[in-house]
């Protein structure tokens, strides 16, 4: 996008995100949820919708929704209704989609969600119980279609946001945000390749002040990337074809990431009249006080409030907090972590964002499955308090460790890395180098300060990596009292 | 042994005078001799029968026999039975062989009951005549150029012709009611909930409900004992403790207050069907009963607003019939949504597309408040009506159909007319109460009427041991047609 563009125009971004819910059964059948099973085994006689099958709410994916509705601050229904919205498509056997339409179960809510400058709050519209479709597939059935209704009734909550959005990176942040979100709370895995968290963006551009433009909606993004890019080129072939005095046109419209744009799928006009209306089969959701109540005790501290207690609490910084709270995983691992080390917050977020996510970043790897405990890792950094090791040492035995060789005592005492911190025994070494070193002495005595590394760099050299640095570092510049 | 009720039948069986074999076998006969004239079946699986009664035979010889067992009983072919061609009356479930049961199914097999077959009607529950099955009319055995009533007419005949000894139903507007009175039989549509609609192959799920149909009051209270209950597979089920529907057969009726519907005397009603009425009511009144003189009202409204709601479900429940998984599909096409067109035009009838285009249309855009939300709200005034009018009686009572059963053809062409059919009986649908149907006499041809009796919720009993004391006084509905048929 050009700087004119960007002084003359508005874009307004409103998302819906389909987020599945992870439960053992489907919305409203007892066959299983799970992913990448063989076509159709995991469809019962309701998800094919056989002659004479009714729908049965599944409890565990209302609790979820309910869950998520207490997460971002929203009302929850006392009375919800699932309604059934009407269409043909081979893989909706039914010919109907059951999901909530006049009373979603989710009422507003909003997000916070931190952009590079500021923080953003995101109103949300509703967040709503569905069911999923299953998946049609053209390939290998010699021009014609197969129809795999594993899928076909797995529950989703979609979650609407007001058009607050006004750029690609605030809607990605948001997304992020909301997909950080629903895994905290445990309610969506967030595989986004396996179509668990996917989003619709509804996209218009105005004259800075003006109404509302037309809105186009981009389907089925299913990576961050893809949903950026999608609006970037969505919003300059609107701007584009405003200022060639065009007319933007309401419709759907997918996403091509081979191509990097975006193209009509269906025109308003083409739009189904989904002939929603209550669905019999049905009784309205009814939701208590105490059940909310319930499930408002067990839901554990959010993202936003625990990263503001670190910095408060353990003194860090707000970027490091951040990243301790980006996965429950991490705070989960970080929280074990200092409780083992009675403190030292400091010390393991440094180590976590560093060290460990450095090689798990290596192995392409989630915190989950990381080869080093927390607790593991707390007898490395018990060892770095207690200057038995220095900080150098500490990653010769942390790479040990990840490699499986053992606790970090063990590890220590195999590879004779004690640190020396005795104080007469270093003096001596650092006599000696500045007797082998006088040029680097003098320099150092001249003002030069490099003069001083390459003189501890010495003394480290000639301990074979055992010396305290922070000793050498004292005992160096008392010898070398200008 | 084909006029005893089901009661002596268990007797029978329980002594060893008859065995379920025989009795199956003497039914299955009947219905070889007569109903292809009668045509109010759609399967008939000799094999399968027997195979059930043999071992309900054995189940009584080791004296495990419950209420039912080895009684064979007539499906109607709305329930879904495993192993069982299980067809709605469609070309479109023509091939559709059910792979499991429906929740009514499973309680009769778990009671030892034997399936005798499965009935004929109109093409899924729509109609009501019986003529609109894609296996052809049902005929009424008191006289067979006329129609039995609808939709539940396959069962009707049956039980009326006596090759059942008893049969299910399902009522969506009048569909065991209706085809009860035009074939002198009894039925009985249970509270909404009552009964499960599992495995009962949709029409409007807000009014659909199964029930029993046979040849008296106290069979109909065995016959629900069996099907009531509660199934965690139908979220509209009621979770009830069970009842005994035949505790209460034996009750006096003094003081039951009996509420006679001044609107449903009026212009409309065939005056032969109005005096056989009039004389249930008063022998009613008779065995200690108090007439009371009441009004719904709304009455008038409930054919309009329920010709909006079963349409409107049920052009959303018929859309799984679209060719793609089971049932039929056009033998060419061009692409899928030539797949759809042809296989929805070539596997419904005339009755079925008109109904899914009424309720097609009433839900569209731009139409939904004006149709649909207004039928709704009629539906609450109905609702309210019966609840003022149960504040001044115990049951209401009245003519099941405004006339006997008409000519095969005579409304074929004008669903008005056959929709009007329904006046008496719909409005219990749309409140959700209870409602039943018991012979009165005959009217113009000798041919059965009907006396609709509707009570509260959950008075299933009450009505029961009204009809069965009626019942005690009368002998209507012992009467079957002539074997000539």
């Amino acid at each position: 996008m050009n700087g004119k563009h960007d002084l003359q125009w508005e874009t307004v971004i409103g998302l819906e995100t389909h987020a599945q819910l992870s439960t053992l059964s489907k919305i409203f059948s007892g066959a299983p949820t799970q992913f990448g099973a063989a076509p159709n085994v995991q469809a019962c006689a309701v998800d094919i919708a056989l002659p004479g099958v009714l729908p049965v709410l599944n409890k565990a994916a209302v609790e979820k929704a309910i869950r998520f509705g207490l997460a971002v601050n929203g009302k929850i229904a006392p009375r919800s209704v699932f309604a059934r919205k009407n269409y043909f498509y081979p893989d909706l056997p039914k010919g109907y989609q059951i999901s909530q339409y006049e009373l979603p179960i989710v009422q507003g809510g909003s997000l916070v969600v931190d952009l590079t400058d500021r923080e953003k709050t995101v109103h949300l519209t509703r967040a709503h119980l569905e069911e999923d479709a299953g998946k049609s597939l053209h390939e290998d059935f010699h021009g014609m279609s197969g129809i795999d209704l594993n899928r076909a009734g797995t529950p989703l909550l979609e979650i609407v946001t007001e058009p607050d959005m006004r750029s690609a990176a605030e809607a990605v942040a948001y997304a992020k945000t909301l997909h950080a979100l629903v895994r905290w709370i445990g309610i969506c895995d967030g595989n986004m390749q396996e179509g668990s968290f996917r989003c619709d963006a509804n996209v218009s551009v105005r004259r800075v002040g003006a109404e509302l433009g037309t809105r186009c909606e981009i389907k089925n993004l299913n990576s961050f990337r893809f949903l950026e890019d999608a609006i970037n080129y969505e919003v300059r072939r609107q701007i584009e074809l405003l200022e060639d005095g065009g007319k933007v046109v309401q419709e759907t419209r997918l996403y091509d990431p081979d191509r990097k744009e975006t193209r009509s799928m269906r025109s308003k006009e083409d739009a189904h009249d989904y002939r929603y209306f209550p669905d019999p089969d049905l009784l309205p959701l009814e939701v208590g006080d105490k059940w909310i109540e319930e499930i408002k005790s067990g839901l554990t501290e959010l993202p936003r409030a625990k990263r503001a207690r670190y910095v408060r609490d353990y003194q860090l910084s707000n970027y490091d907090a951040g990243v301790l709270t980006s996965s429950r995983e991490v705070a989960d691992f970080y929280e074990n972590l200092i409780q083992a080390l009675g403190g030292g917050y400091k010390l393991a977020s440094s180590w976590i964002a560093g060290e460990l996510f450095g090689a798990l970043r290596r192995a392409g790897m989630e915190i989950s499955q990381s080869p080093i405990s927390s607790g593991q890792l707390a007898g490395l950094l018990q060892q770095i308090q207690n200057n038995a090791i220095n900080g150098k040492q500490a990653k010769e035995v942390f790479d040990a460790m990840w490699n499986g060789e053992g606790e970090a005592a063990a590890i220590i005492a195999a590879k004779g890395l004690t640190q020396i911190s005795d104080a007469g025994e270093l003096e001596q070494v650092i006599d000696a180098v500045l007797a082998a070193n006088p040029k680097s002495a003098e320099e150092y005595r001249a003002g030069k300060e490099r003069a001083f590394n390459a003189l501890v760099g010495q003394a480290m050299k000639a301990t074979r990596g055992k010396g305290n640095p922070a000793q050498i570092n004292e005992i160096l510049k008392k010898k070398l009292r200008r | 042994m084909l006029n005893v009720t089901l009661k002596q039948l268990g007797l029978e069986l329980a002594q060893k005078k008859i065995s379920s074999v025989e009795l199956t076998q003497l039914h299955l006969d009947r219905i070889a001799r007569i109903d292809p004239v009668l045509n109010a079946f759609i399967t008939i699986d000799r094999e399968r029968s027997l195979a059930q009664a043999r071992a309900a035979d054995a189940l009584i010889a080791a004296g495990k026999a419950q209420p039912l067992t080895g009684i064979p009983i007539a499906h109607k072919d709305i329930f879904c039975a495993k192993g069982w061609l299980t067809t709605c009356g469609s070309k479109m479930l023509a091939n559709f062989v059910s792979p499991y049961d429906a929740h009514v199914v499973e309680r009769f097999n778990a009671c030892g009951a034997v399936v005798l077959g499965k009935t004929n009607m109109d093409e899924f529950a729509m109609g009501s005549s019986s003529e609109t099955s894609f296996r052809g009319p049902v005929r009424n055995p008191w006289d067979p150029a006329r129609v039995p009533g609808g939709s539940s007419g396959g069962s009707a005949v049956a039980v009326a012709a006596r090759m059942a000894p008893a049969a299910i139903g399902t009522d969506t507007g009048g569909s065991i009611r209706q085809p009860a009175a035009l074939s002198g039989i009894c039925g009985i549509k249970p509270t909404y909930g009552v009964v499960s609609r599992y495995g009962m192959i949709a029409f409007a799920s807000s009014l659909d409900q199964g029930g029993p149909m046979a040849k008296c009051a106290e069979d109909l209270a065995l016959m629900l004992n069996v099907m009531a209950g509660f199934d965690a597979r139908d979220s509209t089920s009621l979770a009830r403790a069970a009842e005994d529907y035949a505790r209460a057969l034996d009750a006096p009726l003094h003081g039951l207050r009996i509420g006679v519907p001044q609107e449903y005397f009026g212009a409309g009603l065939d005056a032969d069907v109005a005096v056989a009425v009039e004389a249930a009511l008063t022998q009613i009144e008779k065995l200690g009963a108090r007439r009371v003189a009441i009004s719904l009202p709304n009455s008038g409204l409930s054919v309009p607003a329920y010709y909006v709601i079963a349409p409107a479900e049920a052009s959303s429940n018929l859309s799984r019939f679209d060719g793609v998984r089971y049932g039929y599909r056009a033998p060419q096409y061009t692409d899928l949504v030539d797949m759809y067109c042809k296989s929805r035009a070539q596997g419904f009838g005339a009755e079925v597309k008109r109904r899914i285009l009424i309720g097609t249309y009433v839900l569209s855009h731009g139409y939904y408040d004006a149709y649909y939300l207004k039928a709704q709200k009629i539906r609450r005034l109905i609702a309210q009506d019966f609840a003022k009018a149960f504040e001044q009686c115990d049951l209401i009572m009245g003519p099941t159909a405004p006339s006997v059963a008409f000519a095969l053809g005579a409304k074929a062409t004008d669903p008005v007319q056959m929709y009007l059919n329904d006046i008496y009986t719909v409005a219990a649908n749309l409140a959700g109460l209870p409602a039943m149907s018991i012979p009165c006499g005959f009217g113009e041809g000798g041919m059965p009427v009907g006396l609709h009796v509707v009570g509260n919720y959950f008075t299933e009993a009450r009505m029961l041991n009204a009809a069965h004391q009626y019942q005690r006084a009368t002998d209507w509905h012992t009467r079957a047609p002539r074997e000539s048929v």
